[in-house]
């Protein structure tokens, strides 16, 4: 470890489904900077897994990120050839299927296949670990099918595998910060238990995990927030030095914001109780943190301290719970809004018995008020002239469930005049619950393919 | 909801977002809403009247079964933590915004009293 030491790290996705052309300008900018530096793409929400297990199931070959080569294919080169390593949660259900699917894609693009290691450790969904979850579990284990179920793990595998020369490092699911500390770890060689330089790179991982969020995205309001191009957002970068400490930027000339605001509101989100964010690798505390701008676009993240990581890891398991029915359909003009109410009155006699139904007059009130619908029943009906009625329900069997999706659009011709633009979903619900389980039932590594 | 522009000297009511700005996050049933003074001069105010109980009123009708606040001084921030108001969450609500992303406005639209004195500081429109 030398003094003036920078490891620069940048993120080009921030969940499954983020825009995939946000690696380029990083990519450009970690190569013009010099030094030692990495790329990560965060890809896993909550549902995440159970929804890539459901693919695997559906195709032996899939269950990892699904927009993998897209996300891969415009930097990968440049990557190899600069020594920008990558590492990723992209490999969700089926590591192993997605650095298959990465060597594949070097040969096509002509490049020098890269060294591709997969972290294990975090999937719990097979018969090995049943006991595991039941323990787990106790009386919540329900009686469902098990889609998935994986234990947040943490940085170690991944510097490890890194220190041992890969390229790409492919997790499933690891604790989105890890995807920073790993390679911390690894350039820095810092102790397992230097609580305070781990979660300070914990930090910066926090960061940058959900790229956009910190420089302009899920921020802009107009007036009040402004943010200069929008439609071509700069995804972050951290400068981490030797102790840990971060710099926040983005590549020059594209779009977005990073200042003081966009950096609290990112450092706060998702985050419980500011003195202990819980990771698998170290309990992370800001309230000693300071945030402040060191120069345009730069915003520098310090006094984050650390205490000794939890006795446990964090496990999610999804079960297949039934169906998920939705439909919509749209009244305009006058009295619109009389005519919208009266179909939800009318789906609520024809569904009673059914299950709980929820109603929503998109355009007057929609996302507010909770399941129960107290919320539009405690507004007055009003005179809105372009509204558009939601009605939803679940239901453990699929028939059931599927008469909503019939009377919805059974409104076409039964229901209030003027009625149109009927749109019905079903989609399979996943029921989640989460546990923990001792560290060492769950043994975490790499290995390399071939 | 009406806000009343007094003149001169008195107190103004103005809606939290003139004071602060904040994001929404889930995790389970559980929802985090940061709020971040736009000026430091605004802190004690938000402190004094963005209190639990105001919160727990705001959301009242999705019937939260706690409300949490933390303070963090240093950077003029505090962080909401709302106990099951999410309906089960992001797999279980029916709910089109089944994270919850929408609630920081609901919490931004809460009226909070301003000295006048302090009004230079409030962003946005007068």
């Amino acid at each position: 470890m030398k003094n003036g030491d920078i490891l620069r790290i940048g993120c080009a996705a921030g969940f499954s489904g983020d825009r995939t052309d946000a690696a380029v300008p990083v990519v450009r900018s970690l190569i013009e900077s010099g030094g030692p530096s990495v790329l990560i793409f965060e890809t896993l929400a909550e549902r995440t897994l159970a929804l890539a297990q459901l693919a695997r199931r559906a195709d032996p070959q899939a269950g990892y990120e699904p927009l993998l080569d897209e996300l891969l294919r415009p930097v990968l080169a440049q990557c190899l050839e600069h020594g920008v390593r990558i590492v990723s949660n992209f490999g969700a259900a089926h590591p192993e299927g997605a650095a298959r699917r990465i060597q594949r894609l070097a040969d096509e693009l002509g490049i020098r296949r890269p060294r591709v290691a997969v972290v294990h450790g975090d999937d719990l969904s097979g018969p090995a670990h049943r006991e595991l979850l039941a323990h787990a579990l106790g009386t919540a284990l329900p009686g469902e099918p098990l889609v998935s179920a994986n234990a947040y793990i943490g940085a170690e595998p991944i510097a490890q595998a890194l220190r041992a020369g890969a390229d790409i490092v492919v997790c499933g699911r690891v604790a989105d910060p890890s995807l920073v500390l790993g390679p911390a770890l690894a350039h820095f060689g810092w102790a397992l238990d230097d609580w305070d330089r781990l979660a300070r790179a914990t930090m910066a991982g926090h960061l940058l995990e959900c790229g956009a969020q910190v420089t302009g995205g899920y921020f802009a309001d107009p007036g009040y927030k402004d943010v200069p191009g929008m439609a071509r957002l700069g995804y972050p970068i951290a400068e981490i030095d030797a102790d840990g400490h971060c710099t926040l930027s983005k590549p020059e000339g594209t779009g977005g914001r990073i200042d003081e605001r966009t950096v609290k509101e990112q450092l706060l989100y998702e985050l419980h109780d500011p003195a202990a964010y819980l990771t698998p690798d170290v309990v992370a505390d800001i309230t000693a943190a300071t945030v402040r701008e060191v120069a345009p676009g730069h915003v520098r993240l310090e006094g984050v301290r650390g205490h000794a990581r939890p006795p446990s890891l964090k496990v999610n398991a999804c079960f297949e719970t039934g169906w998920f029915a939705e439909g919509e359909i749209s009244y305009a003009g006058p009295r619109a809004e009389a005519r919208a109410r009266l179909a939800g009155e009318t789906l609520r006699e024809r569904l009673a018995g059914v299950a709980p139904l929820r109603l929503d007059l998109i355009g007057v009130t929609s996302v507010f008020g909770d399941d129960a619908s107290r919320w539009m029943e405690a507004s007055a009906s009003g005179d809105a002239r372009d509204v558009r009625l939601r009605a939803a329900l679940q239901h453990r069997d699929h028939a059931s469930a599927q008469r909503l999706v019939r009377e919805v659009t059974a409104l076409y011709c039964c229901g209030p005049a003027g009625g149109g633009g009927v749109r019905t979903a079903m989609r399979p619900r996943l029921g989640m619950l989460s546990c923990l389980v001792p560290r060492e039932a769950v043994p975490t590594g790499h290995r390399f393919l071939d | 909801m009406d806000f009343p522009q007094s003149a001169a000297d008195g107190p103004l009511t103005v809606p939290l977002y003139r004071l602060a700005h904040g994001r929404t996050g889930d995790k389970g049933n559980r929802s985090n809403i940061s709020v971040i003074a736009w000026h430091p001069a605004l802190w004690d105010v938000l402190v004094e009247q963005v209190t639990e109980d105001a919160v727990a009123r705001r959301f009242a009708l999705r019937r939260p079964s706690g409300v949490r606040r933390y303070l963090l001084p240093q950077l003029h921030a505090m962080n909401f933590v709302i106990d099951d108001v999410l309906d089960g969450g992001v797999n279980d609500s029916l709910n089109l915004d089944s994270h919850g992303k929408a609630l920081s406005y609901l919490l931004l639209d809460l009226p909070v009293r301003v000295p006048a004195a302090l009004a230079q500081h409030l962003a946005g429109p007068p």
